[in-house]
């Protein structure tokens, strides 16, 4: 166990060194500099202002730099706004966060519950109703979702105010990001169930006489609960990367906004910014995500 | 054989020999041709492609979706070879271009349209979805939208299938050390948001690209294009190499294999004539699935802003510019909207039907 843990925990900074290589190397790529303006700067400015960035240097010396800034907790200043992007970045995200963990917690219990319900009624209506919502909301982007429930709801029925800071209304954009991760969640939840109910300690406890509803939720759901978890890390990439367009048509100012800002605004720092902390975030969602699984049921392993 | 049974010694209880006393004459007479052609087998020989398409047309949902996806081809074919629009010119009437026919309504037409045909007498193809706020006609933008997004589909479906076949087989059937380097590559690029990296890489390279393509043929693509498909073909076959190379692991130990290489087939042809047609059923059924998800993320890209080059559109970028006018022109986003639903809730489906079709000859 303690070598699985820590075989992860080595795949976890090496993907987190690569993706911050990529990202920085990248960016290197981009034509220009910081300081080319309109107006040429002298070649002395020039000069004293790449000292002072370090500009002069190898480009791999300037990774190391960066590298060590980043761990310092200094991410650089942002090209548009000149603000300190780490503080940016927590603030916003504390808005991504509340949107994206109400989106994860709401899909995971959803989807638990219609999953087990579709095993229990299987090929009766509840069942068929379910698995047509599912295979229907897995076909549908959630940009394509979002702007439809905006439209819907806030433009043409007027049910819900369009979201604003003062009035922030959370339920359609965590209905537009937790639908695909619940249809997921259903499906595979309702594949455990049905495993689950068709092994034989569910018999035994049945001849035994124990209650079907103890059985269902002491018994079955336990174990249908496992490859549910393995979805937890791709369901936290999903939803990060989906809350970039639905924060964005929903107009609420998260991290995603930010990130998609910075991509029009051509702002690379930010944008290498919450490329990386994002990635971060996502590594170690995959890392805890594999540890937890191989927690929960120590009869797998990993060859 | 005489009807006189009741000679026959009595039979032992415990003896296994036929009970003959069970049988008359009837019983032993020769078959009649009639008889005999009720033997034959009736149904042709069957191909493993043959077998799993029959098996696919009695799926009623994969059938339908076929149909869909077939209906959705035909038109992007045909409509624009019939629509005397095009995607990136403003309506024109009567070689001048028409300035304010933008923002039409479905089936409305301008001022100057109507006044050309009182004058003429000729019907004007109509513009069945309006026109957009520069006043090209929307339904053929549509048509074109489509177009494209099912080409990056199915191209990028291709490129990953090329990449992760030749990367999974030469993993898979060399094995030993060549296996264990390429596998953790895989496992290091598996583990990157590729999402992210689209991306950042579809930022980046678009600046890059511009000046190398300007002028060729790739120029009309656009820079967007080419580095969404460099980072499908950087990124997203992992996960295709590493089912076949599960697939090959599994084959590669049959005697059929031992057998050709015992008779000193060359590795590339035993790859190709043994082993990799035997993992079709996982080939196919993967490929299929992976043109819906294509189509995803491209779709996501362009509603990013970082799809197909302007003029040139698909289903993502037409869902984007609709978002501005979204309270005037719901249409224009529902319509782009709907069709990418509908095509990747057909390709899903379709994906399942072959995935019920081809693999229940590996069940």
């Amino acid at each position: 166990m303690a070598k699985y843990i820590i075989k992860r925990v080595i795949l976890a900074i090496l993907s987190i060194l690569i993706v911050s290589a990529i990202t920085f190397f990248v960016m290197e790529l981009i034509p220009g500099g910081p300081f080319n303006k309109e107006k040429a700067t002298s070649a002395q400015a020039q000069a004293v202002l790449e000292e002072r960035y370090n500009l002069d240097k190898p480009v791999q010396v300037q990774y190391v730099l960066y590298m060590r800034n980043i761990l310092h907790g200094d991410w650089g200043v942002s090209l548009k706004t000149g603000r300190d992007i780490w503080n940016n970045i927590t603030s916003k995200f504390a808005v991504s966060a509340r949107l994206g963990g109400t989106a994860a917690i709401l899909a995971i219990i959803v989807g638990l519950i219609l999953g087990s319900l579709a095993a229990l009624t299987r090929n009766k209506w509840p069942d068929r109703l379910i698995v047509f919502f599912t295979t229907l909301a897995t076909a549908m982007p959630s940009f394509v979702l979002a702007t439809l429930l905006l439209l819907v709801f806030c433009l043409q029925l007027r049910l819900i105010p369009v979201w604003s800071p003062k009035n922030p209304n959370y339920i359609l954009p965590i209905i537009a990001l937790s639908l695909y991760p619940m249809a997921y969640v259903t499906r595979l939840a309702k594949t455990s169930m049905l495993d689950a109910l068709g092994q034989d300690y569910i018999r035994t406890a049945k001849a035994k006489g124990v209650s079907t509803i103890k059985v269902i939720f002491l018994h079955a759901l336990r174990n249908a609960l496992i490859p549910v978890i393995t979805y937890v890390g791709p369901m936290v990439a999903y939803i990060l990367t989906g809350s970039m367009v639905v924060e964005n048509i929903f107009t609420i100012g998260g991290l995603g906004t930010e990130f998609v800002t910075s991509i029009t605004n051509r702002d690379y720092p930010t944008i290498m910014a919450v490329t990386l902390f994002l990635a971060i975030l996502m590594v170690i969602a995959n890392l805890l995500t594999d540890i937890a699984y191989k927690l929960v049921d120590p009869r797998i392993t990993f060859n | 054989m005489q009807n006189n049974t009741s000679d026959l010694p009595k039979k032992n209880l415990l003896s296994a020999q036929v009970d003959l006393s069970k049988f008359n004459a009837d019983d032993f007479r020769l078959a009649t041709d009639d008889e005999k052609k009720q033997q034959d087998v009736m149904g042709e020989s069957t191909t493993f492609f043959k077998d799993g398409m029959r098996r696919l047309m009695k799926n009623p949902l994969a059938v339908g979706s076929l149909i869909i996806l077939f209906l959705i081809i035909a038109g992007i074919v045909i409509i624009p070879k019939v629509c005397p629009y095009t995607y990136s010119q403003i309506v024109t009437v009567n070689g001048t271009r028409d300035k304010r026919a933008n923002n039409l309504a479905p089936f409305e037409y301008s001022k100057l349209e109507t006044q050309y045909m009182q004058k003429s007498g000729e019907k004007l193809f109509p513009h069945i979805l309006g026109t957009d706020s520069l006043g090209r006609d929307y339904f053929i933008r549509v048509v074109y939208g489509t177009r494209v997004s099912l080409s990056v589909g199915v191209v990028a479906a291709i490129m990953v299938l090329i990449i992760g076949l030749i990367y999974g087989s030469v993993a898979g059937y060399f094995g030993g050390t060549v296996d264990l380097v390429m596998m953790r590559i895989v496992d290091i690029i598996y583990s990157l948001p590729d999402m992210l990296i689209i991306i950042l890489l579809s930022v980046v390279l678009n600046e890059r690209i511009t000046p190398y393509i300007e002028g060729t043929a790739l120029a009309k693509l656009g820079a967007n294009m080419i580095s969404m498909f460099l980072v499908f073909g950087l990124l997203y076959w992992v996960s295709m190499a590493r089912l076949i190379r599960g697939q090959i692991l599994s084959i590669k130990n049959n005697e059929y294999v031992l057998a050709a290489r015992c008779i000193g087939t060359s590795n590339v042809k035993i790859l190709l004539r043994h082993i990799i047609p035997n993992c079709l059923s996982v080939i196919i059924i993967t490929t299929a699935l992976q043109v819906p998800s294509a189509i995803f993320t491209e779709s996501y890209l362009s509603f990013l802003g970082l799809g197909v080059s302007a003029p040139l559109t698909s289903l993502g970028s037409l869902a984007n510019s609709a978002r501005e006018g979204l309270q005037s022109y719901p249409h224009r986003l529902i319509v782009p909207a709907v069709l990418i639903c509908l095509i990747v809730l057909a390709l899903n489906l379709l994906g399942d039907g072959l995935r019920d079709a081809f693999d229940s000859k590996l069940n």
